[in-house]
């Protein structure tokens, strides 16, 4: 900050505040903290969690990060904000007052869309995050240190769950078990609530002590809390993209710092060429929307009723498919080739596929189906798509870490239905199922 | 009105710990690797800063993902046609890597290390602390001798005849000042006196001794295959590296033999094959006309190594054990390394050895896959360390 004072973050942050407070926005007090290079590559590896509980992935998280900086492969990190009432957000010291007035503008966006998606108000707990982070951190800590635990079998734990950190309810959590349906469940090895929750199954269901569940509940509870964020990446960095633009517009910026402006736009904003940028498709998106009749309403509720998934079914027109260039791609023998371009045959194949692929839909679902002689029988819902086989294979080791015993899992691999299992010692055999 | 809070004050290293751990574990998976990765070096001639490249498994998330192959969307420049191949399958420029959420993506961690930081995992795996690096090098010392100066007493080789006549004039000069002074003529001839003498003095210096050869025997036999001589290669590059490490000199000889054994280069060493029969004993009878001949074991630190499945013919298993005897008297170390891929049951030769050979300076190894290289290395070493020490 050697160009600019606090003072000059808080009068642009004065003038944006008034701007949102004049547009329809709905936000969370906001809190931006204002942090060097290094503490922003540590928010970012720990999620941008001011407390965390500690695993060698974070590190490895850090120093890959701090990699790709080093080699320019990214550009620097000048966003950062997390779901919680209040709203925290990071600016980074080392940035341009420009980006910093471009940040809070953005971060605005992110703290509207966090206050009012649907998916945020079900899932998620914004007054209660950052203590429920801390809570965890805390208990993780106290099972590293205590005696009879130690940081070795927690890592165990930690390796396992977060292995199957996405295979929990894909739309948060469900109500507590009646009585009635507890007692009818003692007869059902995998009861329904459970059978699309493979990591709770397993919480509540493998063979772990009190502490390992605890640990398990912790890595499922964090992934509730994600999945929100996971399948609105699109509209969310869409609309918080649609926002900064229009507040800049009209903050009435000096000459130079509009320039600037225009420039950090559209590099956050460009397409991604083979590939998929968040930021520009939900950033077109909601600007072409805007632009139709009732638009400007429109957005309002858009922003509260829908997930990418269904965004992209809704709203991705023809026209927007074609500006976007969109296509879809395959493989053929060894090589990528182009499926599907959006044109008059094709956008709706390649609007459907892309509105398949986005968020959750590009995790493979895994569920317990039963119980069979204490070996634990997996299914995977096969839709077309194969698993990864290694990483399959190394994941059902991690499934019987928790389970304790012998696991199997049901798949397709070259259009035959087969089965991988696992036993206690690790063996993997796949067999014809 | 937002809250602003400078916290450059309270910066604190968070990640240390996970850095540290995740650190830890790169390490072992490099360790765990480290079958594959000697196994495809060259043994001899790579500089220290080479760097290795190596693939971390160890290190990835694994998570239920779809396969590389299920295709995906993205946005193009308009230009693209159905059908258009626009890469290969694998690549990654051709993966979503934009899209939400679940970014497993291609954990591929490959970590450049040099040759030199790959030793020092191998020997940190070790605990060897650098005391004993010292030991080492101690142990064997050379004497040599430099002149330093002179003195009055000493014996008749070391006799410093220019000195002695120096002092000697020196004497007579001083006798004839004294002449002129107060003193009656003296005589015209001036012996030699036992005070005129000067001898060299003799400093003896202790150096230590760093020289070390590695001599490599291997069975080229035709039972030898591939398999097997890949085992060897991996295990005589651990050794020539520890050699290396503890002796600044160190040169390798390469010995092969069938029924006759002959020195060859390192290339020809792994990569000709021979066929018929086994007589180990030419092996070691040439390894020892071969430190005869270059290698003084008072100078020397002579590490042998015999690799070989064991076939021998039974007629020369009595030679082969007085020559091993014989090389076991005058190396550091000398090792049989048994390389039974694929059979359960011990040769003939080994239990020979085992039976005959009492030297502490002998170990017996068995290979059988890339994974016993590592620990049947650290055993040989455990020996070196121990005849090394003080006992």
């Amino acid at each position: 900050m050697s160009n600019y004072s606090l003072t000059n973050l808080e009068y642009w942050n004065r003038r944006i505040e008034e701007l949102v407070k004049n547009s329809r926005l709905n936000c969370y007090p906001q809190e931006f903290e204002i942090v060097d290079y290094e503490d922003m590559l540590c928010y970012e590896a720990y999620v941008g969690m001011p407390s965390h509980y500690p695993h060698w992935s974070f590190g490895k998280a850090y120093e890959r990060q701090k990699t790709f900086y080093h080699y320019n492969l990214v550009g620097l990190p000048y966003e950062m904000v997390i779901n919680s009432n209040p709203c925290l957000a990071y600016l980074m010291r080392e940035n341009s007052i420009l980006l910093q007035v471009l940040t809070m503008a953005h971060v605005y966006g992110h703290n509207d869309f966090f206050k009012n998606n649907r998916l945020f108000k079900r899932d998620t707990r914004a007054e209660l995050v950052v203590e429920m982070f801390k809570a965890h951190a805390d208990r993780v800590r106290e099972y590293i240190h205590d005696p009879s635990i130690g940081p070795a079998k927690v890592e165990r734990i930690l390796d396992a769950a977060h292995a199957l950190r996405f295979q929990v309810s894909r739309h948060g959590e469900l109500p507590l078990p009646t009585p009635t349906e507890l007692t009818q469940e003692t007869t059902q090895p995998v009861p329904p609530r459970l059978k699309e929750d493979l990591l709770g199954f397993l919480a509540e269901k493998g063979g772990l002590t009190s502490w390992e569940q605890d640990l398990v509940n912790i890595v499922r509870v964090e992934s509730l809390y994600f999945i929100p964020q996971i399948e609105t990446k699109i509209m969310n960095e869409g609309w918080a993209s649609y926002w900064h633009y229009k507040l800049l517009e009209e903050l009435d910026l000096p000459q130079g710092m509009h320039l600037e402006f225009l420039q950090r736009h559209n590099l956050v904003v460009r397409p991604h060429e083979r590939s998929i940028n968040p930021y520009y498709i939900g950033f077109k998106m909601f600007e072409s929307l805007a632009k139709s009749p009732g638009g400007r309403l429109g957005i309002m509720d858009i922003r509260v009723n829908e997930r990418d998934q269904s965004f992209l079914r809704r709203y991705l027109t023809r026209e927007l498919c074609e500006e976007l260039h969109l296509f879809t791609y395959g493989v053929q023998d060894d090589n990528v080739i182009i499926k599907d371009i959006s044109d008059e045959d094709g956008w709706k194949k390649v609007r459907d596929k892309f509105a398949d692929s986005v968020g959750l839909g590009n995790v493979p679902i895994i569920n317990p189906v039963a119980v069979e002689k204490g070996t634990l029988q997996l299914e995977h819902v096969f839709d077309g798509r194969e698993l990864e086989l290694g990483y399959a294979k190394e994941t059902l080791k991690h499934v019987v870490d928790l389970w304790g015993a012998k696991v199997e899992l049901t798949t397709d691999i070259a259009n035959y239905r087969q089965i991988i299992s696992c036993n206690e010692d690790k063996v993997i055999i796949i067999k014809d199922a | 009105m937002a809250i602003f809070k400078d916290n450059s004050a309270s910066h604190s290293d968070r990640s240390a710990w996970d850095r540290k751990r995740h650190r830890q574990l790169v390490e072992e998976a490099i360790k765990k690797n480290l079958g594959d990765i000697i196994a495809e070096e060259s043994i001899i001639g790579q500089s220290k800063d080479k760097k290795i490249k190596i693939p971390i498994k160890g290190l990835k998330e694994y998570q239920f993902l779809y396969g590389k192959n299920t295709g995906g969307t993205a946005s193009g420049n308009g230009q693209e046609q159905r059908g258009q191949v626009i890469g290969k399958a694998g690549d990654r420029d051709t993966q979503d890597t934009g899209q939400a959420g679940n970014a497993p993506g291609e954990d591929i961690y490959e970590t450049d290390i040099t040759l030199e930081e790959l030793i020092n995992y191998l020997f940190d795996d070790l605990q060897l602390p650098d005391l004993d690096r010292k030991k080492f090098a101690a142990i064997e010392t050379e004497r040599k001798f430099k002149r330093s100066g002179h003195q009055l007493k000493g014996i008749p080789p070391r006799l410093d005849k220019k000195q002695s006549v120096v002092e000697k004039l020196k004497r007579k000069q001083s006798a004839k000042r004294q002449e002129n002074a107060i003193m009656p003529p003296i005589s015209e001839r001036i012996p030699f006196r036992e005070e005129d003498l000067r001898y060299f003095r003799i400093k003896e210096e202790l150096r230590p001794n760093s020289n070390a050869v590695v001599i490599c025997i291997m069975d080229t036999s035709g039972s030898m295959d591939q398999t097997k001589k890949y085992l060897a290669r991996s295990f005589y590059f651990l050794l020539y590296q520890f050699v290396r490490y503890k002796y600044e000199n160190v040169e390798v000889v390469f010995i092969s033999h069938s029924t006759e054994a002959t020195e060859v280069n390192e290339r020809d060493f792994f990569h000709r094959g021979e066929s018929g029969g086994t007589n180990i004993s030419s092996g070691y009878a040439k390894a020892l006309e071969i430190i005869e001949q270059r290698y003084n074991p008072a100078i020397w630190n002579i590490y042998a190594f015999h690799c070989s499945d064991g076939d021998n013919w039974p007629g020369d298993n009595a030679t082969a054990i007085t020559l091993a005897k014989e090389l076991c008297d005058i190396s550091n170390l000398f090792g049989y390394g048994e390389i039974t891929t694929g059979r359960i049951w011990n040769s003939t030769i080994r239990r020979e050895y085992q039976e005959h050979i009492t030297n502490e300076k002998f170990i017996i190894v068995t290979l059988e896959r890339k994974e016993d290289i590592w620990p049947a290395f650290k055993r040989i070493l455990e020996k070196d360390s121990s005849a090394g020490g003080d006992n």
